[in-house]
């Protein structure tokens, strides 16, 4: 049933994308007048950026301008305040390589966890599958409320506490990722493995030298969604550190809310600073951010 | 979820055969996920049914319960938590199919919209809160500077306790009385910052769920004489129900969890963290403040089993009232 599985060559491709999009657009009654329709969506967009762009105009500003002026401008535009906001938060540069370091690994373990086991419930057979594989998805129901206190206890009993472990190993493997994986995989003709057999291939050669290269897309919109999460989180982080060598940025940015007392401009300069790789990545590679989005919600 | 049976996964010969390995692929991510998602979801249970520090738990039976059920926090705080759900999910569910279906017309730009309404979902919290911290600043924010050029007074926003409309009616030297004061202002702000950050999220999954349509069914209707309403209306909204069931049983879940978006708010309007308002303690905020400031930890995870509850609840009753019809 290809019915309602991912498609790699239609969901997530970008050529076939594309294509799609124009066919789609054709179809559709052309009743609203245009004009109206820009204005509406004008309005949307702007709506959701004049927040960053206030941030960034804001973050220029001086500090009497910032705190009293109600200009949209800033009348002198001091672009010192980056260098000065990177140098009052004197660890910016450990922040940003801990959760590069912290996204990084939690990244390349969701990845191994997940191809491995979303090729086993794809493409194996094994006794105990289906309900191991309801067992994952139930795990996807549980809020993250619930396993934060006992999370909390299991880090302190393991010692970790105040150590990158905790920051990581919790969080390399992921139901979803996993679902996302063998649904991906499944899509994968069977003939091709059955070729491989012929060849005298095992599972775990084929899946590395035919399965994964075919795979792209799932494993970037995988990767990317793990890295926005462990990017972008907070919680966590706050409560299994104590030692701001540790700290992710979020974390330190959340603690410089505190420090900057009333030098917006500096605490809006750190933000611009904190969210702008975030913003680069989401621009480059946006089509990836926004299929994996509407693949989930597509697959209900 | 469709049948295993469906899928020629393997030949049929081979299709008895039991393959061992299979168990080592999956074991990396079982022992990850047996260990921090799978036990703690039961040593929750068990730590719920516990008071006292971490290491001299002693058992209480249902008292941290009792004392959940009977106290006003956390009817107050569940309060808060549904007037939230209230505010920001059909406000945030209607913007964004509303703008997924104008995306979803001939439009130039789409794709530049589509980047545009999807950006602050990507961006992290404690930023987005950050600068909307600052939009709501009492002195110097966007938010009263626009209110100002209409002619109204400055309001504090985020560290406003007092009711919306109390707030506004004040402006008008009316007075009401306090039944009708509604939710405080403080947590209308948190609202309008939820609505903000979701919307885009919304907007893709309706215009996935738009771009996936059978367009014959348009044909079909324009021709026999059908207007833009009435197309929207007997075609698009019902051939549309999956995902906005989807949409909706996926928010409630989110709105219900919601804990980043006030935390961090309400720590960059304060500039302590976890922030002065009582108005704005949803169930997840009081939750983790007894964890944090008061490391009630038996408490803090009976909340946390009550709030699973009260989600798996809503959950089967989306499912019941909105899941039979966005099947047929």
């Amino acid at each position: 049933m290809m019915n309602g599985e991912i498609v790699p060559t239609e969901t997530l491709s970008p050529e076939q994308l594309g294509k799609k999009t124009e066919v789609v657009a054709r179809r559709p009654p052309r009743r609203i007048s245009g004009y109206l329709l820009h204005l509406a969506l004008i309005a949307g967009a702007v709506w959701s950026v004049f927040p960053f762009i206030w941030m960034v105009l804001t973050s220029l500003k001086g500090y009497v301008e910032a705190a009293a002026s109600q200009a949209i401008l800033p009348q002198h535009w001091l672009f010192s305040n980056y260098a000065a906001a990177w140098n009052e938060v004197g660890m910016f540069p450990r922040y940003f390589a801990n959760t590069i370091f912290i996204s990084a690994a939690t990244v390349l373990g969701v990845l191994v966890t997940s191809t491995l086991a979303g090729y086993a419930f794809a493409r194996m057979s094994f006794p105990g599958r289906n309900l191991l594989f309801v067992i994952l998805l139930a795990t996807m129901m549980v809020p993250f409320e619930v396993t934060l206190v006992p999370n909390f206890i299991l880090m302190r009993r393991l010692g970790w506490i105040d150590t990158y472990s905790a920051l990581i190993i919790p969080w390399t493997a992921s139901a979803f990722s996993i679902f996302l994986m063998r649904q991906f995989f499944r899509s994968i003709p069977g003939e091709l493995y059955d070729a491989a057999v012929i060849d005298g291939s095992t599972h775990l050669r084929f899946l590395v030298s035919i399965v994964i290269p075919l795979s792209k897309p799932a494993l970037i919109t995988s990767a990317l969604l793990t890295f926005l999460g462990s990017w972008n989180s907070l919680m966590w982080p706050l409560l299994v550190t104590n030692s701001p060598q540790l700290r992710p940025l979020q974390v330190g940015v959340a603690t410089f809310i505190t420090d900057a007392g009333t030098q917006v401009q500096l605490l809006l300069a750190a933000v611009t600073i904190s969210v702008v790789p975030v913003i680069l990545l989401y621009l480059f590679l946006q089509r990836w951010f926004i299929e994996g989005i509407a693949t989930i919600g597509i697959r209900g | 979820m469709e049948s295993w049976g469906d899928v020629p996964i393997l030949p049929v010969r081979t299709r008895r055969i039991i393959e061992w390995t299979a168990y080592l692929f999956i074991l990396p991510a079982f022992i990850i996920v047996g260990a921090f998602h799978i036990f703690p979801v039961f040593y929750a249970i068990y730590i719920s049914l516990n008071q006292g520090a971490i290491n001299q738990f002693h058992f209480v039976g249902l008292q941290n319960y009792l004392q959940a059920l009977t106290g006003s926090d956390f009817w107050s705080s569940l309060a808060t938590t549904f007037i939230y759900a209230f505010m920001t999910l059909p406000v945030t569910i209607f913007l964004g199919l509303f703008f997924a279906y104008l995306l979803y017309q001939r439009v130039r730009g789409r794709g530049i919209y589509r980047t545009l309404f999807f950006l602050p979902y990507v961006i992290s919290t404690v930023g987005s809160s950050i600068i909307w911290a600052w939009v709501f600043n009492p002195e110097n924010g966007l938010a009263n500077h626009l209110l100002s050029l209409a002619g109204i007074q400055p309001l504090r926003w985020l560290i406003e306790p007092s009711g919306v409309f109390g707030v506004l009616a004040a402006q008008f030297n009316w007075t009401i009385p306090s039944w009708a004061q509604g939710p405080s202002l403080a947590l209308v702000a948190v609202s309008i910052f939820t609505v903000w950050q979701s919307m885009g999220y919304d907007v893709v999954l309706f215009l996935a769920g738009l771009t996936s349509l059978p367009g014959e069914l348009y044909e079909a209707a324009r021709i026999d004489g059908a207007n833009a309403v009435q197309l929207f209306r007997f075609i698009t909204l019902p051939l549309l129900a999956p995902t906005t069931f989807f949409v909706v049983v996926v928010s409630v879940i989110a709105s219900l969890q919601s804990f980043n978006q006030i935390f961090a708010m309400n720590t960059a309007a304060a500039q302590t963290l976890g922030g002065p308002l009582e108005t704005t303690n949803t169930l997840t905020v009081y939750m983790f403040n007894q964890l944090y400031t008061y490391s009630n930890y038996g408490y803090a995870s009976a909340l946390a089993v009550l709030l699973s509850l009260i989600i798996l609840a809503l959950t089967l009753l989306n499912f019941r009232l909105l899941g039979r019809r966005a099947e047929a």
